[in-house]
């Protein structure tokens, strides 16, 4: 996997810093929760009851809320377990249970040639996404800002207004009044 | 923010969406492929907040919406599979051909 992630090292000429302390415990706890979101994935798309499915999607959602946390996106996190474990994953666990798909499992899981053909599918995806965020392109035009200027928002008018203010100002109400 | 690597996060977002791309192929379950759509939404949303501190906090406006788009889609989503369900006692995907045309 370490391998796999290296072949992304061209976007960013980061890795080559020296690293503090504090620095490389966040990357710690990068991988850790990068590896408990692929796995989730992973057993998501593969177990066969559907409540197991949902509880491993359920753990997906925690992980990625823990790395929301970690890119310094602490609303976005919040968002994440209140709306997608709190409200969208109970809404599908109701559905299941209601249709009572829990026990009776179907073999839901198609044939080889389809596995082979999702297998496909998905590296293909991957070699795809892979090539793109390797060309040192990937950056769209006008992203060379340094990374500290959100910091600094966040400092400023705090988690939620950094993203109230665009928000409710630029893209719901278009009231913006000059003062 | 700037202690992880932008082509990490990239990396990981590539993963989840291929994962949930190959589970929709796989899956003849219909409740499990709304997962898996969810499950390539959650990438896709990864993508947009790893980007968010270089290109600007609009990313994670589109989160929101991302999000917000998510939750009624699988209210919908749902309303269908459980109509279709009455109709035909199953959930599973071939059910569903009759909504092609």
């Amino acid at each position: 996997m370490l391998g796999f992630f290296s072949v992304f090292g061209g976007v960013h000429g980061r890795s080559t810093q020296t690293i503090e302390p504090r620095s490389m415990v966040i990357q710690i706890l990068f991988w850790l929760f990068a590896a408990c979101a692929g796995g989730s994935a992973l057993a998501m798309v593969t177990r066969r009851n559907p409540v197991a499915s949902a509880m491993w999607l359920i753990g997906t959602f925690f992980s990625l809320a823990a790395i929301y946390t970690l890119l310094g996106a602490y609303f976005i996190g919040i968002i994440q377990i209140l709306v997608y474990a709190g409200a969208i994953m109970v809404l599908f666990l109701f559905v299941i249970m209601l249709l009572n798909l829990g026990n009776d499992i179907e073999a839901d899981i198609r044939g080889t040639g389809w596995k082979v053909m999702a297998g496909g599918a998905g590296l293909v995806l991957l070699a795809l996404l892979a090539r793109v965020f390797a060309g040192g392109k990937t950056l769209p035009r006008g992203v060379d800002a340094p990374a500290s200027v959100l910091a600094h928002q966040q400092a400023e008018q705090g988690a939620v207004g950094v993203i109230a203010t665009p928000l409710y100002g630029d893209f719901v109400v278009l009231a913006k009044r000059k003062v | 923010m700037e202690h992880i690597p932008l082509s990490w996060t990239l990396g990981l977002s590539a993963l989840l969406f291929s994962i949930g791309v190959a589970g929709v192929v796989v899956r003849r379950n219909a409740i499990v492929l709304f997962m898996c759509i969810e499950l390539m939404l959650n990438a896709v949303n990864l993508a947009f907040v790893a980007l968010s501190p270089y290109a600007g906090v609009q990313g994670q406006v589109f989160v929101f919406f991302v999000i917000a788009v998510a939750a009624s889609e699988a209210a919908v989503g749902l309303a269908i599979i459980i109509s279709v369900f009455r109709h035909s006692e199953s959930v599973d995907i071939k059910n569903f051909s009759l909504l092609r045309w």
